[in-house]
């Protein structure tokens, strides 16, 4: 797609890349400096070393034969092509000889090396003729140089070393800068390229790479635009390269695979409040009804009230069942977790089932090792097992022999098992048990039974919320239903 | 016998002052009537704010607090009453019904929590339990009933002069029945306080271990003393001479 630059800058691609450019330009400008400081650095050194070998030459040439010897040297030196700078002057700064015709003024005055760069003038060169005459019997002063450099004329720039003979005359060694000057312009040319290039190829890399990851998260957006409008089964693409767009989809991808699942359970529970719910709130509005209808006694009043009552107090708790298995299935759940004595919550819940047990005449067991502490919540743990022992005792009285329930907790192969046996006539069919922990499903044969059909449906969903599981077992006779902790005990 | 003398009748009945913040129109009217023919005073606030000033002004014995409420919420109203030295019972009113909500409640100062939706004869029992008025036998080592006499110190307990045996679990549900004697004590009170479990059972398993325990104090005695109240729950209470 086409993509005005605005457009590009709003992608935190080129933004990136824009940032990078920067910083490697800035980077790169102080290296081009540095090297050339470096460079400029390094070749005065050595022009500093070449004249010091020069001056050591003159010197020993000065002990062989004294002044003229020197000066016959000198001017051997100056003569020669592309030769060092060399000057002599007597004790006033008047030039006696040399390849030196004129130079900046003040540069002869004070000894040592010269401070900075000076300019000065050669002979047999620029406006050689002019000057001649002035120039020799001229002290060191400004014509020459200053009259030199209006013209536009640069004259070159020198270093050199100033030192004093014996008989107070000046002698100079200087050499001329051009070269180094040339070096470092040509270092700089270079570099300065190098940058183009380099700046070039990275804009051309952002555009590319920018324009791939942009393609790709278009492609994302793409795709949630399209789960947004309502398709909750699609996916967002993976291209399999395993890259941090792969991960960011497979990431999002789960997060897709868990709302779908929240919504699907969403809408089962909804089916559930409009099937199982709708049934016994007609029932109610009926009777309601039938009794406004006809002439009654005070007392039947009473008694369809109260049933009503009754008969509410029952929708509420299956509406609070359905909304706990919700709400714990959905993994979102604010209940509490900490550590939790298995041991002591198995006989609470078996001592609070015991005179149920002993009224309907079944012989309620438990089997309870030393203290088992979970990480959980009690509240959940002492809900579900209480279903699940309430359903044992209900379904144990269809024994053939003495009906009996056992509760039994115990460590096994890295689980903590809780298991709650009938000998009643079971579930024989596989499939029946299977489908039993789904909500509201009763079977045929416990339609008889109060119940609202989500005590095992609720025991299953903690189960969940503890990482656990719940199955259902044949016990031969009777049921075994076996909730399984893993082990994760606090100490 | 210094322990002050307990006939069971003192709260049952006694006239309460009760403050009622709930921003529901129809359920704070319909609590204030019912409130009424229970013979207690109910004052309504529709909102926090109000509630606040109204709690913070009155003498009330006991105030019921709907959680969510426009212009303060009733966490932060109990909180605030609280910081301020208020030291009236109160009880939470709420949709959120999970175990973790009902400790946020509790920790906030409530005194007792409710989820909505709740059957009134319920709300009447806790009530009538927080009433500060009465709600002064803690200190108490020895409970007595009529003939009834249950010693907390030596958990002995007896009748008309005769040593009942009792297990444990049925000397706590005893105890919690004879410190309220005289008011409604409900299944769910007694599953919170004698089993310490919120949760729903199934099967009216409360009512089985009453009846035993109904046994125990009642067989050989011509008097019934453990009485069952319809549709709300158990009151232990002396028959009138």
């Amino acid at each position: 797609m086409a993509l005005s630059l605005p457009a590009i800058m709003k992608t935190t691609a080129a933004r990136l890349s824009a940032l990078y450019l920067l910083l490697f330009a800035l980077c790169a400008v102080l290296l081009v400096l540095y090297m050339t400081s470096l460079s400029a650095r390094m070749l005065t050194a050595q022009t500093q070393e070449t004249i010091n070998d020069e001056v050591l030459g003159l010197a020993q040439a000065y002990q062989r034969g004294g002044l003229p010897v020197l000066v016959r040297v000198v001017e051997n030196r100056s003569r020669q092509p592309g030769a060092n700078l060399y000057l002599i002057a007597d004790a006033n700064g008047q030039i006696l000889t040399g390849n030196v015709q004129s130079l900046e003024p003040g540069v002869i005055e004070t000894e040592g090396w010269t401070t900075r760069p000076f300019s000065y003038q050669r002979f047999g060169e620029g406006e050689l003729d002019r000057l001649r005459g002035g120039g020799s019997d001229q002290t060191a002063p400004p014509p020459a140089a200053g009259g030199a450099q209006p013209e536009g004329e640069k004259g070159h720039n020198a270093i050199a070393l100033v030192l004093r003979l014996p008989n107070q005359m000046i002698m100079l060694v200087g050499r001329d800068l051009g070269e180094p000057e040339r070096f470092r312009a040509v270092i700089r040319r270079a570099l300065t390229l190098a940058l183009g290039m380099m700046g070039l190829g990275g804009l051309l890399i952002w555009f590319f790479v920018g324009r791939a990851a942009l393609k790709r998260i278009d492609s994302v957006s793409d795709a949630s635009r399209r789960i947004m409008g309502g398709d909750l089964s699609g996916r967002l693409p993976v291209t399999g390269a395993g890259d941090e767009f792969d991960r960011l989809s497979e990431n999002l991808n789960t997060m897709l695979a868990r709302i779908a699942m929240l919504n699907e359970g969403l809408k089962q529970v909804s089916d559930n409040i409009a099937h199982d719910l709708k049934t016994p709130l007609t029932r109610l509005r009926n009777r309601a009804e039938a009794t406004l209808a006809g002439k009654h006694k005070t007392t039947d009043y009473r008694q369809a009230l109260e049933g009503t009552i009754a008969e509410s107090d029952q929708l509420i708790k299956t509406f609070n069942a359905i909304l706990m298995i919700s709400r714990l299935e959905a993994g979102y759940s604010s209940e509490t977790t900490g550590p939790v004595d298995l041991a002591a919550t198995v006989s609470d819940v078996v001592e609070l089932y015991e005179p149920v047990a002993e009224e309907a005449s079944v012989a309620l067991e438990a089997t309870v090792p030393e203290a088992i502490t979970i990480n959980g919540n009690r509240e959940l743990i002492g809900q579900a097992l209480s279903n699940i022992v309430d359903n044992a005792i209900k379904y144990s009285t269809g024994a053939t022999e003495d009906p009996k329930v056992r509760v039994m907790l115990e460590r096994a192969g890295g689980e903590i098992r809780l298991a709650v046996s009938d000998n009643g006539p079971g579930i024989p069919d596989d499939a029946d048990r299977a489908r039993v922990t789904e909500r509201f499903v009763r079977l045929e044969k416990s339609r008889s039974q109060p119940g609202s059909g989500l005590g095992l449906s609720l025991a299953k969903a903690i189960m969940t919320f503890h990482n656990g599981r719940l199955d259902l077992l044949p016990a031969n006779p009777g049921l075994s239903v076996v909730m399984s902790f893993p082990v994760r005990e606090t100490h | 016998m210094a322990a002050p003398q307990s006939s069971g009748e003192i709260a049952y009945n006694a006239s309460m002052k009760i403050l009622v913040m709930e921003d529901d129109r129809e359920a704070a009217d319909y609590l204030k009537k019912a409130f009424a023919e229970a013979g207690h005073t109910a004052h309504v606030a529709g909102d926090g704010e109000t509630g606040f000033a109204l709690a913070d002004a009155g003498d009330y014995d006991v105030m019921v607090i709907d959680r969510l409420m426009p212009r303060r919420d009733g966490l932060s109203v109990i909180a605030a009453l609280r910081s301020r030295g208020n030291t009236t019972p109160v009880l939470i009113l709420s949709a959120l019904g999970e175990v973790d909500d009902r400790v946020t409640g509790l920790r906030a100062g409530g005194d007792d929590y409710l989820t909505k939706p709740y059957a009134f004869s319920e709300l009447l029992a806790r009530v009538e339990v927080l009433n500060r008025r009465a709600s002064a036998r803690e200190s108490e080592t020895v409970y007595r009933v009529g003939d009834l006499e249950l010693d907390r110190l030596s958990h002995s307990v007896r009748r008309a002069g005769r040593e009942i045996t009792l297990q444990p679990r049925e000397f706590r549900l005893l105890e919690y029945l004879m410190r309220h004697a005289g008011q409604v004590v409900t299944r769910t009170m007694l599953l919170e306080n004698v089993w310490d479990y919120h949760f729903d059972p199934q099967t009216n398993v409360i009512d089985v271990h009453v009846s035993r325990l109904r046994g125990k104090i009642e067989k050989g005695f011509d008097k019934p003393i453990l009485h069952t109240i319809r549709g709300a729950g158990y009151m232990l209470k002396a028959a009138r001479a």
